[in-house]
């Protein structure tokens, strides 16, 4: 291989173009420019001044009442509404986890043809656009739906459940959405793991419960995680399922975001803000991984 | 969808064959607004291939335009009050006295309005109102309150859905309260928040685009709607009435306006022109269900829509008031009412 690799070496920054283009284009760029955007001054309905101010980071953590000049507070509104949106992208990503490890081990341990017909069936329903799985859903759980009218029927309740616009349905909805992201990468783990392995331990009397904790989810780790921030991120910035199952009667951090540049409220240097907040706290949770895992790795 | 694409290759084959000279019309409109059939009929009369993309509120149509959008677009169907701010904005293009052939056939009320007068950058579209709908199922009282949204009787509690929309609920709330839109004054504002602060935990839901559908399923039993789209919940089955309350209700009207950099003017008139003969007026009223603002759309008409209890409100129903464009100072304090309502 080296010599390949060096026969290479001449090119290797030709080569290395279209990486560098596509993280310079489609992220470093847009990044900056919501960076810069946060700082600038808010255009009365919508658009932004070119004058420099904190005036969009003060809004996020000030709260001055109704009518903008009571003496300053901590905000917590804003606060709350990132603290639910981590709540429900915490809480799709547990369940995604509880169902998908089980399922992905199912499938990884089934014989190779049928391996792949498991795959096709996990990953048919994702053929169809989001949005449209988000409304299908909403027809499924109504109180008229065929879901209430099915445990009706089998006299298991009297009356219907209320399920859409509660945060129930929101979490079912981030649940459905997500789950292949947590099931494909732990199959991909599950499939490289070694079952000598669990034979091995077997036969020196470990049992079950030991081999899945101490040997097996260690081997498939970084599967996991990966699953892990595969559902917790974009389920971060989610807002169809809040809005169509959850009924929008709260801001999610994407609606906060989505109002002020398409809302009443044309805000774009806040909403630039709230966005870099986010970005943020997503990087502080991937660094601290990334620091855990080059750590446990020495 | 199948037929769309065939009309839409139709289109095509007509414009290599005769039409590269006559040119395009590139639309923004609202989503389900205009039937297929009067865009092909524009199509094979003039040989312009349209394009059209839709938004789903006024404000998105003003965004999407302020974020670099101005230039791609001929005509756009904005709202009365945002009329009133793309002009503001400098999103609008003259139309020169005698460019519209068929200017003369705008109903004279709707000639001189507040949102531009003497109809310099607009035609009427379609106009309408926007009050709530209750099912007569759940509830068999007095509609014509706005109680029914802001304080509800015990069986419509948990029940109702709003538009999801500030210009439009905010209003609707001010109404209920007897206070002026726009106001400044402390009081009435800090009211104002109190009542949709308490009033939200009897709402269900914040929906606009599904108002109708809410309606329909059953998911709610009383909901905030426009009245053309009130109607088709009516049609669809379900057992609403649409309410015309005593303290007001929003009355608006969309409009055709030339942009400003519009890339195809001359056909972006040509296509007005079009809008105003009576008989493509009346096919955009029958396929949305509101009324529009030209003469002698009388005989196109479905006859349905002129005993409609949605078009035509009871003697006795007060007028409605057109939502106003408010200044910044007191935009902002909607916004944030808006804001603490939803957080």
């Amino acid at each position: 291989m080296p010599t390949v690799s060096a026969a290479f070496a001449p090119l290797r920054n030709w080569l290395m173009a279209p990486s560098w283009l596509i993280v310079g284009f489609f992220l470093v760029l847009p990044v900056l420019l919501m960076l810069v955007y946060s700082f600038l001054t808010k255009e009365f309905r919508g658009g932004v001044i070119w004058e420099p101010t904190l005036a969009a980071y003060d809004q996020f953590l000030f709260d001055r009442g109704l009518f903008g000049d009571a003496p300053p507070r901590l905000q917590w509104a804003y606060i709350q509404i990132f603290f639910r949106s981590i709540t429900q992208a915490a809480g799709a990503t547990f369940f995604c986890l509880i169902i998908g490890f089980p399922t992905a081990y199912f499938i990884a341990t089934r014989a190779d043809n049928a391996k792949v017909v498991w795959l096709f069936l996990v990953t048919v329903p994702y053929w169809v656009n989001l949005l449209i799985r988000t409304v299908s859903m909403k027809f499924l759980i109504r109180d008229n739906g065929p879901l209430n009218e099915g445990l009706t029927a089998l006299g298991l309740i009297d009356a219907p459940v209320q399920l859409i616009n509660t945060n129930v349905a929101v979490q079912l909805g981030l649940f459905y959405s997500y789950l292949p992201f947590m099931v494909l990468p732990i199959y991909a783990a599950v499939e490289r793991y070694n079952f000598a392995l669990s034979e091995a331990a077997s036969d020196l009397y470990a049992p079950k419960w030991i081999i899945l904790r101490r040997i097996l989810i260690p081997v498939v780790m970084p599967g996991i995680v990966a699953g892990c921030i595969l559902v917790f991120v974009p389920s971060l910035g989610a807002f169809l399922a809040p809005d169509l199952l959850g009924g929008a009667k709260t801001f999610m951090i994407g609606s906060l975001i989505d109002e002020q540049f398409k809302g009443n409220a044309g805000n774009w240097p806040f909403g630039a803000a709230a966005a870099m907040i986010l970005l943020l706290l997503v990087l502080i949770v991937l660094t601290l991984y990334a620091r855990s895992q080059s750590r446990s790795k020495v | 969808m199948k037929m769309k694409v065939l009309s839409g290759a139709a289109a095509l084959g007509l414009i290599a064959g005769s039409a590269s000279a006559e040119g395009r019309l590139s639309i923004y409109h609202w989503f389900e607004y205009i039937p297929q059939e009067i865009l092909d009929k524009f199509t094979a009369e003039t040989g312009i291939e349209v394009t059209m993309d839709t938004y789903d509120s006024n404000e998105a149509l003003l965004a999407n335009l302020k974020a670099g959008k101005l230039g791609s677009y001929d005509v756009a169907v904005p709202g009365d009050y945002m009329v009133a701010i793309m002009k503001n904005e400098g999103m609008l293009d003259m139309i020169a006295d005698g460019e519209l052939a068929n200017v003369s056939n705008v109903e004279d009320k709707w000639m001189n309005v507040a949102f531009d007068p003497g109809r310099k950058h607009s035609i009427p579209y379609q106009w309408g109102s926007t009050s709530f709908m209750v099912n007569r199922d759940v509830y068999s009282g007095d509609i014509r309150t706005t109680d029914i949204i802001f304080n509800p009787p015990e069986v419509l509690k948990g029940r109702i859905n709003v538009l999801d929309n500030p210009a439009e609920t905010l209003v609707l709330a001010s109404m209920h309260l007897g206070i002026p839109q726009c106001t400044t004054d402390r009081d009435q504002l800090q009211a104002l928040d109190d009542l949709v602060q308490g009033a939200k935990a009897y709402w269900a839901s914040f929906n606009s685009e599904s108002a109708k559908d809410v309606l329909v399923s059953g998911d709610v039993a009383a909901g905030m709607i426009y009245n053309g789209f009130g109607q088709k919940a009516r049609l669809e089955g379900a057992n609403v009435e649409y309410a015309y309350p005593r303290q007001g209700y929003i009355v608006w009207m969309d409009n055709v306006v030339l942009l400003k950099d519009a890339p195809n003017r001359a056909n972006a008139i040509m296509f007005m022109d079009f809008l105003l003969e009576p008989e493509n007026a009346a096919a955009v009223t029958n396929f949305a269900r509101y009324t529009s603002g030209v003469k002698g759309v009388g005989p196109f008409l479905d006859p349905e829509l002129k005993t409609s209890p949605e078009q035509n409100p009871p003697a006795d129903a007060p007028a409605g008031s057109f939502i106003k464009v408010c200044d910044e100072a007191a935009q902002k304090v909607y916004d944030q009412i808006w804001t603490r309502l939803k957080q």
